[in-house]
């Protein structure tokens, strides 16, 4: 391995441990803010407690992302200086409005978790909107940033050198709205599907804790809607991404030679040498109806490009397994909706309950299959066709030693977390009453 | 008329001042953590505890602001930063992300007792592991240790931010938001006792600022010349220090009378001015002596757009702290 590896390694471990805590960030407040309101309107006092448990669990959960996300700031220089050097006046502006929505972020966050009896019901409940606003709009910003590294625009390039720069072209680039909506829908469905899965698992034991059923129902109130509309958004991307980033398409379906009627392949182990894809499931003409709306429509091949770019074969991987958490989980919401409309919103059955329990990491895990895809997809390249990474990257030696440093402090960090995490379960009603009894 | 270029470097200076303020004081907390001692041992972690917690995360967004706007609008002068200091910007990280994560894990943790004493002492050293590590950068940059051709740094990686001055300066930065931290906790009670405890740290505190200011002065005259001319020689020089100079001793003498609001004003006065005369000195560099604001600075239509975004956000971003500030530092304590 060389430094490139290690660069791209320590990159991409802190944005795989980061992003976990940016969604939760961003989905819990919504949550918090939805349980608050029930408080508000029905009196019932679950929903306090809920809203203050969950606000606990945020609360670590927010301190973390915002330490792990400046680490990514600093990183962006510290690891690809090339990079920020020609794109930094380019996609600095998403950036910026970035920092400006974490400012808005972090200041109502302190105000909704510390004044409870500092300020009136009514001024919380607008502190913590403030908070899910602001924490999807960090997200927004974040991702046009990212958008323009795989589709660049809102500038000329004159001998290397970026001129007419037009930030807001940037922005508004190709790739923003469908990583966006995607991005977005997905981190509320991974937060949402996860804390499910946690009130499910103590329904399993105690099946008549009001607490825990009003939990599971808000989770999934917000998950479910998220979870039947992501089929839609990520076929929308996959048009995009055709459109855009054909070389990326044809990896993520490993699609070698260029054809018409190209077929869907579900699952399959693609061999480069021969380039041919084996034990596949395909659909004929899917991926070209999938790609252009239009089954006998001509879908690129990779040996349109040379062998030497093509992104790495977990591309294919991950993109499977995103497509195949993202349809269990489908399942489970249509599962919950059937619940719905049959028993109302607080009455699951167990077998739904174990369903849910399993879905749990998958919500997190397919966000995080799919950020492989884009940018692993993207690869060799930081700023699609116009620079690529070998050439962005620091020429500080040695990068193993804080590639392996930043890999144990988050394997720690990670660990703590979940521990600190199960505790708060354990301090949740019904176990705390049971230990009550038990005294 | 005054470039775009020099009105945001003058907006990043105002963030960096701000973080010092507000974010600096947090990380004096953590020393004082450590530092806790006496009778009252542990109401003093806890006065520190709970005056940190709701702001400490706002707080630290100004030096995501600083460093934001440092990448967009300057990004040659990052990218040269970013080579050079590597190793320091590291360590700094690692202190940043260590002091936030072990503060909010001992704080949140449902089983205190079991993990308090770990997760106090990680967050007490990376308290001073940051913004030791900060100061340090901030030297160097000034020094002239780092030398750019073509936008590449040319000094290696050691060499630009090992040094006694280096050092001393992140010593300084240690104890100034040290003084800063301990000065703003006489506020957070009204118990008389620990407002004394208090009183006595910052007096202490103010002290080691004094003497690391002298430090530092003595090592530039050897390792940074340029900087310490224009210091002690511009125009608007005498002024500047007379203030600084004043507002320490002021701060000092209202501490003595336990005016702690009026030592809370001439503290961040002192601390602002420093940061403004040092800024005033590395005038027109970022990166002395190869790189300059207006050479580094991003074409003028992504900074003329990253001005008005920040006057748009300021009208956002200002009430929002006014009433953060309301709520919790009104100065209706409570009592530890």
């Amino acid at each position: 391995m060389d430094n490139i590896l290690f660069a791209r390694w320590q990159m991409g471990i802190s944005l795989v441990f980061h992003i976990i805590f940016a969604c939760i960030g961003i989905a819990m407040p919504l949550m918090m803010v939805i349980s608050e309101y029930l408080w508000h309107k029905t009196q019932d006092n679950d929903f306090l407690l809920l809203t203050k448990a969950w606000a606990k669990g945020t609360a670590v959960f927010f301190a973390v992302g915002a330490v792990s996300g400046t680490v990514l700031s600093f990183e962006l220089g510290l690891l690809f200086p090339e990079f920020m050097r020609h794109a930094g006046g380019v996609i600095g502006m998403p950036f910026s409005l970035e920092g400006f929505a974490f400012f808005t972020e972090g200041i109502f966050l302190g105000i909704y978790l510390y004044g409870w009896d500092r300020i009136s019901k009514r001024m919380h409940l607008f502190a913590g909107i403030i908070v899910a606003i602001s924490g999807a709009s960090s997200a927004v910003f974040v991702i046009m940033a990212n958008a323009w590294m795989n589709t660049p625009t809102g500038f000329r390039l004159e001998n290397g050198v970026f001129t007419d720069v037009d930030p807001i072209a940037a922005m508004l680039n190709p790739s923003s709205l469908h990583l966006i909506s995607h991005m977005l829908l997905a981190a509320y469905m991974a937060t949402g599907f996860a804390v499910a899965a946690i009130h499910a698992y103590v329904l399993l034991k105690f099946p008549n804790s009001g607490f825990h059923k009003k939990a599971l129902a808000i989770s999934l109130f917000l998950t479910v809607p998220c979870a039947v509309l992501q089929p839609a958004v990520g076929h929308f991307a996959g048009m995009q991404v055709a459109k855009n980033q054909p070389m990326k398409l044809a990896a993520m379906e490993s699609q070698f030679k260029t054809e018409k009627g190209a077929p869907l392949r579900i699952g399959g182990i693609p061999d480069a040498k021969t380039r041919t894809t084996s034990f596949a499931i395909e659909i004929p003409g899917g991926l070209s109806f999938l790609a252009n709306g239009d089954f006998g429509s001509e879908v690129k091949g990779l040996e349109e490009f040379p062998e030497t770019d093509w992104p790495h074969e977990a591309v294919h991987y991950a993109f499977q397994f995103m497509v195949a958490l993202g349809s269990y989980l489908l399942f489970i919401s249509l599962w919950a909706a059937l619940t719905w409309v049959r028993k109302g919103w607080t009455d699951y059955g167990r077998k739904f309950l174990i369903a849910a329990v399993i879905g749990g990491p998958m919500g997190f895990l397919a966000m995080e299959f799919g950020w492989i895809v884009t940018e692993m997809g993207r690869q060799p390249w930081v700023i699609y066709n116009i620079m690529r990474t070998s050439d962005s990257v620091t020429p500080m030696p040695g990068l193993f030693v804080p590639m392996t440093v930043f890999t144990l402090i988050y394997l720690a960090l990670g660990v703590t977390v979940i521990s600190i995490l199960r505790r708060h379960v354990k301090a949740s009603p019904v176990y705390a009453e049971r230990t009550k009894e038990g005294a | 008329m005054i470039s775009l270029a020099d009105a945001l470097a003058m907006v990043a200076l105002v963030g960096l001042i701000a973080y010092a303020l507000l974010g600096g004081a947090d990380f004096g907390g953590g020393l004082w953590d450590i530092l806790a001692s006496g009778p009252r041992t542990a109401r003093q972690r806890v006065l520190i505890e709970r005056s940190i917690a709701p702001v400490w995360e706002a707080n630290h967004v100004w030096l995501i602001l600083v460093i934001v706007l440092l990448f967009s609008g300057f990004p040659p002068a990052f990218s040269a930063m970013s080579i050079a200091l590597h190793i320091p910007l590291t360590l700094m990280l690692i202190g940043i992300v260590l002091r936030g994560a072990a503060f909010t894990f001992r704080q949140y943790d449902p089983e205190r007792k079991k993990s308090e004493i770990l997760w106090g002492r990680v967050f007490a050293l990376s308290s001073i592991i940051a913004p030791f590590f900060l100061g340090v950068c901030l030297a160097s940059i000034t020094q002239g240790s780092i030398r750019v051709s073509n936008g590449i740094p040319t000094t290696g990686f050691f060499w630009p931010w090992i040094g006694w001055f280096q050092f001393s300066v992140g010593l300084f930065a240690v104890a100034l938001f040290a003084f800063l931290a301990a000065v703003y906790l006489t506020l957070e009670t009204d118990d008389r006792e620990l407002q004394d405890d208090f009183r006595i740290r910052a007096l202490i505190s103010g002290a080691v600022v004094g003497f690391f200011a002298l430090v530092t002065g003595l090592l530039a005259s050897e390792h940074a010349q340029e900087f310490q001319g224009k210091l002690l020689s511009s125009w608007w020089t005498w002024p500047l220090q007379i203030g600084t100079g004043l507002a320490a001793i002021g701060a000092f003498a209202s501490l003595w009378h336990r005016e702690y609001r009026l030592a809370r004003f001439l503290a961040a006065t002192q601390v602002s001015l420093i940061l403004v005369g040092w800024a005033s000195s590395q005038h027109p560099f970022l990166i002395y002596p190869d790189i300059r604001i207006a050479e580094a600075a991003a074409p003028d239509s992504t900074l003329r757009l990253l001005l008005i975004a920040l006057s748009a956000g300021v009208f956002v971003l200002f009430p929002s702290l006014y009433w953060l500030f309301r709520i919790f530092k009104s100065g209706k304590t409570r009592s530890v």
